[in-house]
């Protein structure tokens, strides 16, 4: 599994791997928010925390269709199919790479953005750690849906479809938590439910992505 | 003789065929029956004048969207469980009526939001939990089509379909936590008995509910014979090209 991850993380990161572009993307779409809204503070500060935690998930999503897409044009996915660890454990290790090339990059610069926003001053932290949290939640569920849709010649789009639903419930807290961070209430119970969709996620959905990897091998 | 004798595909076609047209029947019946009843033989209610009508179309589509998708969930683990093609091809049949059911229910919810809450749309819990409802039907339809294999589209179909009622559940509860809401309690809370609805509005409701249920069931069994139909069709042309 350790090697699986190594070579993933190196392909990503060499030549033709797009490691940047879910950076700039998320870039691109905090600084187009201003443009869309209006630059005024009043209206910013408190959309600041939605807007981040959408853009990063939007971000996330972009670079999902290449998690398996690749093995799977080139025949390496049957190969991994065979090897001598489970699928399951190469589904955790596909997600585990998607989260420290995509996610890991986010979170880190989620808060340099949340500057552009105008996001109040005791968001940041929150910012971070509910990221930090819900972050390898997007990564798993996202590769539940690139096992999907895997043999689709035109899964991109359908991925965004399936996957996005399933993001809601992460969404909806981790912004919840930087929301309440912001203006100074409890964000325990927020961010221990992010806690808790990411745990669960990486519990139960590695078995769903080998079977639908499995099924769509056959 | 067990139930799943049912689940072969000629045995299907055989009970379904006379089945169907008393089931359109006796929905037909039911609906426009209560349907009628609600609309010309009841009072107006005191607080929402003649907009509670709609409470006729909005209940039971409400009703029958969720059970819809509960029925594609138990017909997509009796797929993953036993590969009875007909269980797979009833969850592909439901959705479509599902996601109808969802649309009528968001719609009839919005034109009796403006009267009584002033707005045709809140992010309610009850209505952002529709909303979510009719994005999980678009996806599961959506991957339906998008592949070409029937038994790896049932297999992946039911994969999601799992996946997607534990999130769907999970989402209804995260949308409760997010928002407090608008939206009435229910009328008529099974569990615990009591219900805030008069019997004067409550008896065409039921009407029309089971009328709706029985609707269900008819569309749901027609579509699934068109499904075999189709796929024997398909069997057969393949047939044909080989020979």
């Amino acid at each position: 599994m350790i090697a699986l991850l190594l070579r993933d993380l190196r392909l990503s990161v060499r030549a033709g791997g797009g490691f940047g572009l879910g950076l700039a993307f998320f870039l691109i779409v905090v600084v187009l928010v201003p443009f869309g809204v209006g630059p005024d503070r009043v209206i910013l500060t408190p959309i600041a925390p939605g807007i981040l935690w959408v853009a990063a998930l939007l971000a996330a999503l972009l670079s999902l269709d290449r998690i398996f897409a690749l093995d799977f044009e080139d025949g390496s996915l049957p190969l991994l199919a065979t090897a001598p660890i489970p699928l399951e454990g190469v589904a955790l290790s596909k997600a585990v790479s998607h989260w420290i090339t995509t996610g890991l990059p986010l979170t880190c610069v989620a808060p340099l953005l949340g500057f552009f926003l105008n996001m109040a001053p005791g968001a940041y932290v929150w910012l971070l750690a509910s990221l930090a949290l819900g972050a390898p939640a997007l990564s798993m569920i996202g590769t539940f849906g690139a096992a999907l849709t895997v043999g689709l010649r035109r899964g991109g789009l359908l991925l965004s479809l399936l996957v996005l639903p399933l993001y809601i419930p992460t969404l909806m807290f981790g912004a919840e938590a930087v929301r309440r961070g912001a203006d100074g209430s409890g964000v325990t119970a927020p961010l221990m439910l992010v806690g808790v969709i990411t745990l669960g996620c990486f519990a139960l959905l590695p078995f769903a992505t080998a079977a639908a990897l499995r099924i769509n091998l056959r | 003789m067990s139930m799943w004798e049912y689940a072969n595909p000629k045995r299907f076609m055989e009970w379904t065929a006379p089945v169907v047209p008393w089931a359109f029947g006796l929905s037909g019946v039911l609906v426009v029956g209560g349907l009628f009843w609600g609309f010309f033989l009841t009072p107006d209610a005191d607080k929402f004048g003649s907009t509670v009508k709609i409470i006729y179309l909005h209940v039971p589509a409400a009703l029958m969207a969720i059970n819809a998708w509960f029925m594609m969930l138990v017909a997509s683990v009796v797929w993953v469980i036993r590969r009875h093609h007909v269980s797979a091809l009833a969850a592909r049949a439901a959705a479509p009526v599902g996601m109808v059911m969802t649309v009528i229910a968001l719609v009839t919810g919005a034109i009796w939001g403006m009267p009584t809450w002033g707005t045709y749309w809140v992010w309610d819990p009850r209505l952002t939990s529709f909303m979510i409802l009719f994005l999980f039907y678009l996806g599961y339809m959506a991957l339906w089509e998008a592949i070409d294999d029937p038994d790896t589209a049932a297999d992946l179909t039911a994969v999601l379909c799992i996946v997607g009622s534990i999130f769907a559940i999970l989402s209804r509860y995260a949308v409760r936590f997010w928002n407090q809401g608008l939206h009435q309690g229910t009328s008529v809370p099974v569990v615990t008995g009591g219900r805030t609805i008069a019997d004067i509005y409550f008896i065409p409701l039921v009407i029309c509910m089971f009328g709706f249920g029985i609707l269900f069931i008819a569309l749901v069994l027609l579509r699934t014979r068109t499904e075999i139909r189709a796929r024997r069709m398909r069997a057969l042309t393949a047939r044909a090209a080989r020979a």
